[in-house]
């Protein structure tokens, strides 16, 4: 094999808790498309930042053709032809095509902006990639789909040799995707290398030369393209022993505690969802970024407003209105966003498990009920094991997994019927999540009904009683436990075909 | 806490300052007089604290003082309303112009900036309009009314306390109270830190956002109430001019951060305390008047340096002993 255009050689990175990347190598040859896939946290978005330049490795070598390189910066990896198409789109969208294309690098002439070099580049720019926009639209007019080409666009009118690609298709429509598959085929032609990243494994199978996973930071495997299809790459993400970590105990499960029937969110309109979640009951969701899960429980815990469907709870037909509205019916949500939704980060641990329940426990004349609440705290740091030098310590300087006890703590005390979960273990450390866990299946086996989303499908097969998987806003299929595996989740999620 | 010993202490240092280079300032009147400009200002500024502390901002605050100053007088002398009904009315206005403010806000999730700075200019030029410019005021009647400004409660022969003082710790010890030993005191800091958050815990954050423009406007009313029986002359093109800036620095100055979220009601006390003995102390040393405005800027500008830099210090501190 002659020397690839770019190679990664035992990098390695790590955070506070956590080992991102280990020792991890992969190489990409010129005009090759080379997949990276894995699951969430696997260390994918770390790999891309590193290459990206947003983040510096700890150890280990990048060679750009055979050639030993540092990318300290993104200016750093845009010279070196190293040009990253985020998920979330990374365009000026009040200026025009042409000038988002020569954004920062903008032709001048004494001076002043050479609006016909920049015009005629971005029209050459847009004709390579066979986009059919005028240079002069505004960004915020096109489609999400023809926004991300002009970003290629833009890559490749700064000399892009190689292109990182993440989750591209996850908010394009079929035929977007068809044009954006179109246009790297005709990039790998012309010797550009391509970096895809991807939970979608039909457009992985259907675009790669090479496959690379990713497992808990470590290289898993790489497959060759006659080696690539859905369950050798399902198999590669998730192959481990996950027998220990999760402590499930069979148990009674109970009466119907929440009970969905045609349930439609804003995000998704023309999509009703039925189900039910039992008292003792953990039921899993499962499904791709954007499949609609974190939608469906702002509906449930009455952040967004349903469009129609009903909600009952224990029997009783609700309408929620706001928070406080499904607060009142017992149910209580651990949200995604632990510090922007979860937390008043600056304020105190008694102050946030305080929180929720200071209207309920007031005393006579609105007055707070300091000890009601210092009662509540203590019994939370103790049931919950938070690790905190007090009551009073201001929640920012707690580890994550110690917020996340905080969080939960703050509902606790409120005696919920039905707990929401929204990614409860991201972002905190093992001992941490094994302590989620166990907390978990001790509410359940009290009685608790319990829905939570999760992207880590390993904890989703560990801790559900049952699956519900989500695909593009509805409920795909339903797996019970008996029949839960990895193949089954992931052939539902990433809808490879829908056998309900 | 620590972050009222840091103005206490500009205030204590200006104060001596000037006592020492001009012992006048240390009259009984001077004083007395200090103390009741004190009180006026710090009962607006304990409004303008609250709105702070949800993330907003009421640049209204003056043109309503205005109002409420023209109001009153026309109320009661031109068409001959009893005290406590015309008192009631200006009240009622102050208390409607908050609830507006706060639902333009949350409900048509418009700017408080914007909200408040077209109240600015609206209820100035309704007060213009409503008097024709013309100068407003009780004459010599009102007496006993006016004693609520003007009016002292005698410690020695020669100083007594002024009554608007009375007013401020009334009304200053509800806000700490309401602020601190409250649940909704509660919600406004919580939701002022992050909003999300308190929503997500169940806090009907609209309504208290609501609440606090209506502390506000209320405090504007009381405030104009005061400040109308103690100047006796209302002019509607001026009365009150600026009052929302001084209010607003007070509240920095005090500790409050227009990030929102943080605050406390005695600290925006001796802020206000801070902005009127910087006046007085203008006034006394003779220093020219036109540069009244820089020098108070300049020294707010130093107080919330000082202050930003003593947090970084702590923050880099706390840092390096985690």
């Amino acid at each position: 094999m002659s020397t690839p255009l770019l190679s990664i050689r035992a990098v390695t990175r790590r955070f506070p808790g956590v080992v991102a990347l280990d020792r991890v190598s992969l190489d990409v040859g010129q005009g090759e498309v080379l997949s990276v896939i894995g699951e969430n946290g696997a260390g994918k978005s770390t790999l891309m930042k590193i290459l990206a330049g947003v983040q510096r490795p700890d150890e280990g070598t990048i060679l750009l053709d055979g050639q030993p390189v540092t990318i300290d910066s993104c200016r750093r990896a845009t010279e070196l032809g190293i040009a990253f198409i985020h998920q979330e789109l990374n365009l000026a969208d009040n200026l025009s095509v042409a000038a988002n294309i020569f954004l920062g690098r903008e032709p001048r002439r004494m001076g002043v902006l050479d609006s016909r070099r920049i015009l005629a580049g971005a029209e050459e720019a847009l004709t390579r990639i066979g986009l059919d926009v005028s240079p002069m639209a505004l960004v915020r007019d096109l489609s999400i789909g023809r926004q991300q080409l002009v970003e290629i666009a833009k890559a490749l009118s700064a000399n892009a040799r190689v292109l990182i690609m993440d989750e591209p298709t996850s908010s394009l429509s079929a035929g977007e995707a068809e044009q954006l598959f179109a246009v790297v085929e005709d990039l790998r032609t012309r010797g550009v290398s391509v970096i895809y990243i991807s939970h979608r494994m039909a457009e992985v199978k259907r675009l790669s030369d090479r496959v690379e996973v990713l497992r808990d930071g470590k290289n898993a495997g790489s497959l060759e393209r006659s080696e690539i299809n859905h369950e050798a790459m399902v198999q590669l993400m998730v192959g481990r022993d996950v027998s220990k970590y999760y402590a499930r105990s069979s148990h009674a499960i109970g009466e119907v505690v929440l009970r969905v029937r045609d349930l439609v969110t804003p995000a998704w309109p023309t999509h009703p969802i039925s189900f039910e979640v039992r008292a003792g009951e953990i039921v899993g969701v499962s499904g791709l970024v954007g499949a609609g899960r974190t939608e469906l429980l702002r509906v449930l815990f009455g952040v967004d407003r349903a469009l129609s469907g009903s909600i009952q709870v224990e029997g009783r037909e609700t309408t929620f209105r706001s928070p406080m509205d499904a607060i009142e019916a017992g149910i209580a949500l651990v949200p995604e966003e632990r510090k922007e939704q979860g937390l008043v980060i600056d304020m105190s641990v008694r102050q946030n498990v305080g929180l929720a329940g200071l209207w309920r426990n007031r005393r006579p004349g609105g007055r707070l009920n300091r000890a009601q609440e210092e009662t509540d705290t203590v019994a939370m740091i103790d049931q919950l094991g938070i690790k905190t030098p007090g009551q009073g310590q201001i929640v920012r300087f707690l580890s994550g997994g110690n917020q996340q006890k905080v969080v939960l703590g703050k509902w606790l005390t409120m005696s919920p019927r039905l707990l929401l979960l929204d990614e409860p273990t991201r972002g905190i450390d093992v001992g941490a999540k094994e302590e989620v866990y166990r907390l978990m299946e001790k509410l359940a086996r009290e009685g608790l009904a319990i829905l939570f989303v999760s992207s880590e499908l390993e904890e989703i097969l560990g801790m559900s009683d049952r699956v519900l998987v989500m695909h593009e806003g509805r409920i795909s299929g339903e797996i019970p436990r008996s029949g839960l595996s990895e193949e089954a989740v992931m052939h539902l999620a990433t809808g490879a075909s829908n056998l309900v | 806490m620590k972050k009222i010993f840091g103005i206490l202490g500009l205030l204590l240092a200006v104060l001596f300052l000037t006592a020492l280079i001009e012992p006048k300032f240390l009259t009984a009147y001077n004083i007395q007089n200090t103390i009741r400009w004190t009180s006026l200002f710090g009962i607006i500024s304990i409004g303008a604290a609250f709105v702070i502390i949800t993330g907003g901002i009421d640049l209204s605050m003056g043109s309503l003082v205005g109002l409420v100053g023209v109001l009153l007088p026309m109320l009661m002398v031109s068409y001959g309303w009893s005290v406590p009904a015309a008192i009631l009315a200006v009240l009622g206005v102050s208390l409607g112009i908050g609830v507006l403010h706060g639902l333009l806000i949350t409900r048509m999730r418009l700017q408080p900036f914007v909200v408040t700075l077209c109240g600015l200019l609206f209820y100035r030029g309704f007060a213009r309009w409503l008097t024709g410019d013309a100068t407003q005021g009780f004459g010599n009647g009102y007496d006993g009314l006016r004693q609520l400004a003007i009016g002292r409660i005698p410690i020695t022969d020669s100083f007594g306390l002024p009554m608007p003082f009375v007013v401020l710790v009334v009304l200053g010890l509800l806000a700490g109270f309401f602020l601190n030993y409250t649940v909704w005191g509660r919600y406004l800091l919580a939701l002022g830190r992050n909003e999300e958050a308190a929503r997500y815990s169940g806090i009907d954050t609209k309504q208290m956002i609501v609440v606090a423009y209506v502390i506000c406007a209320l405090t504007s009313g009381i405030g104009g109430i005061l400040f109308a029986l103690d100047v006796n002359s209302v002019q509607p093109a001026v009365h009150g001019n600026f009052y929302e800036l001084y209010a607003i620095a007070a509240a920095v100055l005090g500790g409050c951060s227009l990030r929102g979220g943080e605050g406390t009601i005695l600290g925006v006390l001796i802020g206000a305390a801070v902005m009127r003995v910087l006046y007085n102390a203008i006034n006394i040393l003779g220093i020219p008047t036109q540069l009244e405005f820089a020098i108070i800027g300049a020294v707010i500008l130093l107080g919330v340096m000082t202050d930003e830099l003593v947090r970084r210090y702590a923050a880099s501190r706390k840092k390096i002993t985690n």
